[in-house]
């Protein structure tokens, strides 16, 4: 059966009216009048804001208006209205009302336009109206035009100067207008002027902009909660309602009693107040009306604006079924493609299975499996939690329990819907938030998991930019055939594991994965035959083993067994990361071990390191996906973080604070290099003082000292690094990590044992602080290097007082820093996605728009995927050449 | 409001930084919505005030073939419609 196509509808225009008061009248289910809204046994009272007619909230009462009740036959709730004294302004509208006035003359209602400028404009407006062109600019040179005239054409009268005073008063050379009189100033322009000013005639008076009658939302709008104490509270929108009846009431009562105008105005400035910040609690120029615990009012204006709002809140985002969330954790032994659910998660999410004769008797036996007890199962059985069953078009819902479980197995038909629990192998959506890349959502199969945590392979943590310090993930599971097909063709985490950015995979060893290869392979790892069949038994490895070399003892060599992951037909030759970019490079024969070679699928030199399986970088790696394809790649990626972790946990590892010492000796060098970096700056200070410094070309005086002082702490800083380094081998776990890219960087380290450094704040050293000095603990206009942020101290031995200070303003910039970026950046991606969500790339290359407007002829201009592509060329002619020179 | 035509101070189109525009034929602008499946509002627009539409005399209806340098395909094609300015 051949499914309706959606149909695509273009949006011609929209159109926005005021209601009139005689609408408002007409559409009220009731007048308010009281402000009160229960009486002490708790019923609503009449003409009051929880009048029966508004509509009903409780479950069960019939709405007094349309007889309707809330739940099942949905009474929509019903608007009333509030009659108000005195008429109010509308400050939405203001700005609308300020230029209708300042257009027209106040005695005869009419533009201060002469008929033939009318004309012109006339026409020119209809011209624009046939060619669909936006009119903003010319209504408001129209409206310019007016403003000019000192006396209107029609009637002689003389125009005042119109000004808004904000939010909501209106001024005529100088004198308040109120908002009856502009009412009636309003009321006297024709309708046939209306256009001139922006109004269609057709869906609004200008008058209507002053409000006469309110409208009162129904209670749906704004439902009152009952509290645990019993205590009643009340929406916003009501208690602000309240307030206007309030005023309105004795402003009524003042006016008839002929109170003192100045009484009278009063309390209508009040009532203006109220009804403005019932419609915008956050009208710039008067306080926002606040509950009683001091908290602002959440007023008609707030339900819609900004990220909690309807808006952004619930029409652009919305809350999920079968969905789950908890905190996750690492499990190695994870294929990437996989990801661990708890039991608990996995029989609370379901997946819609319609029963058939090809499947009743499975569907049948699943539901005889349902158990309801809690505790922990050595196995898990998936069972079924509802079933829905169509009879007659009315769908009946069954939970299935324990005691029910024989009997509704029995009764099941077919057709019916069964919601079963999860299972392994079914396909979910895994997320993290911020979801800032495709990445950040990915497809993985289930293995459901004893404990209460998300687990996933840590290949998989950079994409997500995961940790386990406590990161909490989402979970979807999808409900139908086709999302599922989707998902597992285009978002598993194989389907990701090469980046749009750069074409490049973004998913690779990690860590320990690269200490451990590193350990294996690094010169000639001699390993008993016992040793090499754990690490092989652990990659369940079927061949035989590597053949074992007798050479000084019977032993199996680490690189034979890395190589067991290798395709046959891989060749290849790089440098390792471990490369020390030697002067003179030995190529083929590096000294260090650094130079890979790899001949039909066989390591023969050279250690595996971060640039052969990390992320980026990985050669091996990248080479294996684009020759083999998604599915060897993430076959060499669990392999080879299988391998790497039992190698390092067979080898043992570890780092400890006494990887960052170094011999007294080193010590005393460092002491004495810095010892003659600070007379260098003393130096330096000394000839600025006495202005013997020659300036660098384009740089002051002063400049120039500073760079001179940054050059040298500098390069003292990366002379502890060398000597700490050269005490530093490949005997230290530390250094492996940095050397081989798991981890760490040699800075990191000769920061710990050598020296920490120049501290610099917006790249200068540390200048502010007290009076001509940065502490009070250096003299005044000491420019040395201590008193200006050098860090002489090592990690290692700790910090001194002043030190401590610098290093940590140092590192509040880069706090700063980071805070700034990412809000700054979230805001920018933001408008990014909401400009280009519905742009698309169609089946003939053509980037389109939602209505077939076309972006780009050809996506990218090349029409290239960047995921396949080789650093952003479709084809890597190097490889071809090489590939034909050497006949492959 | 009258359309004003700027005096043209140097010839623009010889500049490094203006690709290539040039109006085309009829049948070409044929060929080109059939091949894209298109009518023409759903293509780019380009002003007939704008300075490059003035220099090589495209008029409203017209259809402007620009050819761009690119950073991914060396050479990129563009069509844009002309259309009246707003002012
Ligand atoms: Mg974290
Ligand atoms: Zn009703
Ligand atoms: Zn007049
Ligand atoms: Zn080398």
């Amino acid at each position: 059966m051949e499914r309706p196509r959606s149909i695509t509808k273009k949006i011609g225009s929209i159109n926005f009216s005021l209601l009139s008061p005689n609408e408002i009248r007409k559409m009220s289910a009731t007048k308010v009048i009281t402000a009160d809204t229960y009486d002490d046994d708790g019923f609503p009272i009449a003409m009051g804001l929880m009048d029966p007619r508004l509509g009903v909230i409780e479950p069960g009462l019939r709405c007094k208006t349309c007889g309707l009740r809330v739940g099942k036959d949905k009474c929509p709730g019903h608007f009333g209205h509030i009659d108000l004294a005195m008429p109010v302004i509308h400050v939405g509208l203001v700005k609308t009302i300020r230029d209708c006035l300042r257009a027209t003359c106040r005695d005869c209602g009419r533009l201060l336009l002469t008929d033939k400028q009318k004309n012109e404009y006339r026409e020119e407006l209809d011209k624009y109206k046939l060619e669909g062109r936006d009119n903003t600019y010319l209504l408001k040179q129209i409206i310019k035009g007016c403003v000019k005239s000192e006396k209107c054409i029609h009637c002689d009268r003389e125009i005042g100067k119109i000004e808004l005073d904000k939010p909501t008063s209106i001024r005529e050379n100088g004198k308040k207008l109120t908002p009856s009189e502009i009412r009636e100033w309003l009321e006297k322009i024709p309708d046939e002027e209306l256009p001139f000013l922006d109004i269609d005639k057709k869906s609004a008076r200008p008058e209507w902009m002053v409000l006469t009658v309110l409208p009162v939302p129904p209670v749906t709008v704004r439902p009152s909660v009952t509290l645990e104490s019993g205590e009643r509270s009340e929406d916003d929108l009501t208690h602000k309602l309240v307030d206007v009846i309030r005023i309105n009431q004795r402003l009524q009562e003042n006016r008839d009693a002929g109170a003192p105008q100045l009484i009278v105005e009063d309390l209508w400035e009040l009532l203006q107040y109220h009804i403005t910040t019932y419609l915008d609690n956050q009208t710039s120029g008067i306080p926002p009306a606040r509950h009683r615990s001091g908290r602002p009012l959440k007023t008609l204006a707030q339900r819609l604006k900004g990220k909690e709002g309807r808006f952004r809140s619930n029409l652009s985002g919305k809350r999920v079924n079968f969905s789950a969330r908890t905190v996750i954790s690492p499990d190695p032994n994870l294929s990437i493609n996989e990801i661990g659910v708890p039991m608990e998660i996995a029989k609370e999410l379901t997946v819609p299975v319609k029963v058939t004769s090809h499947n009743l008797e499975w569907c049948k036996q699943m539901i005889k499996q349902k158990t309801d007890s809690y505790q922990e199962m050595e196995d898990y059985t998936p069972s079924v939690n509802y079933v829905i069953r169509d009879t007659e078009g009315m769908k009946q819902r069954i939970k299935v329990t324990e005691r029910n479980a024989e009997e509704v197995a029995e009764k099941l038909e077919l057709g019916s819907i069964i919601e079963r629990q999860l299972m392994n192998g079914d396909i979910t959506l895994f997320n993290r938030q911020p979801s800032l890349h495709r990445m950040s959502m990915m497809a993985h199969r289930v293995k459901v998991v004893p404990y209460k945590t998300f687990r996933f392979n840590l290949s998989v943590c950079p994409p997500y930019n995961a940790d386990f310090d406590g990161d909490e993930m989402n979970l979807h599971l999808l409900q139908g055939e086709e999302a599922q097909a989707e998902a597992e063709i285009l978002m598993k985490v194989q389907e990701n594991i090469l980046s749009p950015r750069f074409g490049g995979a973004i998913i690779g060893g990690i860590h320990d994965h690269i200490s451990g290869c590193f350990l294996l392979t690094h010169r000639v790892k001699k390993m008993s035959s016992d040793y090499a069949s754990h690490i092989l038994a652990a990659i369940g490895y079927e061949g035989g083993l590597p053949k074992e070399t007798v050479e000084k003892g019977k032993y199996v060599s680490g690189k034979d067994i890395f190589s067991t992951l290798l395709p046959d037909d891989l060749n290849l030759e790089y440098r390792a990361k471990t490369c020390l970019n030697c002067e003179v490079c030995n190529a083929p024969k590096c000294p260090y071990d650094a130079h890979v070679i790899i001949k039909k699928g066989r390591l023969l030199q050279g250690t595996i390191d971060e640039n052969s399986i990390g992320a980026f970088k990985g050669r091996i790696l990248d080479r294996i996906i684009r020759d083999h394809g998604m599915d060897a790649g993430r076959e060499f990626i669990d392999k080879v973080t299988r391998m790497g972790i039992t190698a390092i946990t067979l080898f043992g590892f570890t780092t400890a604070i006494d990887d960052e010492d170094i011999p007294e000796e080193a010590k005393r060098q460092i002491t004495e290099g810095l010892e003659k970096a600070m007379k260098k700056i003393h130096g330096l200070v000394k000839a600025y003082e006495n202005e013997e410094l020659e300036s660098l070309p384009g740089r002051s005086l002063e400049e120039t000292l500073e760079m001179e002082i940054m050059r040298v702490t500098g390069r003292a800083r990366d002379m502890a690094g060398e000597i700490a380094g050269k005490h530093l081998g490949l005997n230290n776990s530390a250094v492996i990590m940095a050397k081989s890219g798991a981890r760490g960087s040699m800075l990191n380290l000769s920061q710990m044992s050598g020296c920490v450094g120049q501290q610099a704040v917006r790249g200068e050293r540390i200048h502010r602080g007290y009076q001509y000095r940065t502490l009070p603990h250096f003299k005044k206009h000491d420019l040395g290097a201590s008193a200006k942020g050098f860090v002489a101290s090592s990690y290692k031995t700790g910090l001194t007082p002043t030190e401590y200070f610098f290093h940590s303003m140092g590192g509040r910039e880069g706090l700063v820093d980071t805070a700034v970026r990412t809000s700054r950046s979230g805001y920018m991606q933001r408008r990014l996605i909401n400009a280009l969500e519905d742009v698309k790339v169609e089946n003939d290359g053509t980037v389109r728009h939602s209505g077939g407007q076309i972006i780009q002829f050809k996506y990218g201009e090349d029409g290239v995927d960047p995921a396949r592509s080789l650093d952003g060329n479709a084809v890597d002619i190097n490889r071809i050449i090489t590939d034909i020179k050497e006949g492959n | 409001m009258a359309k004003e035509t700027h005096k043209q101070e140097f010839e623009i189109m010889r500049h490094d930084l203006v690709p290539l525009h040039e109006v085309i034929s009829e049948e070409e602008k044929k060929q080109l919505f059939e091949d894209l499946n298109i009518t023409p509002d759903q293509l780019p627009k380009i002003m007939d005030t704008d300075p490059v539409s003035i220099s090589i005399g495209a008029k409203p209806g017209q259809i402007v073939k620009i050819v761009r340098k690119s950073h991914t395909a060396n050479e990129a094609v563009a069509y844009r419609l002309v259309v009246e300015s707003n002012d």
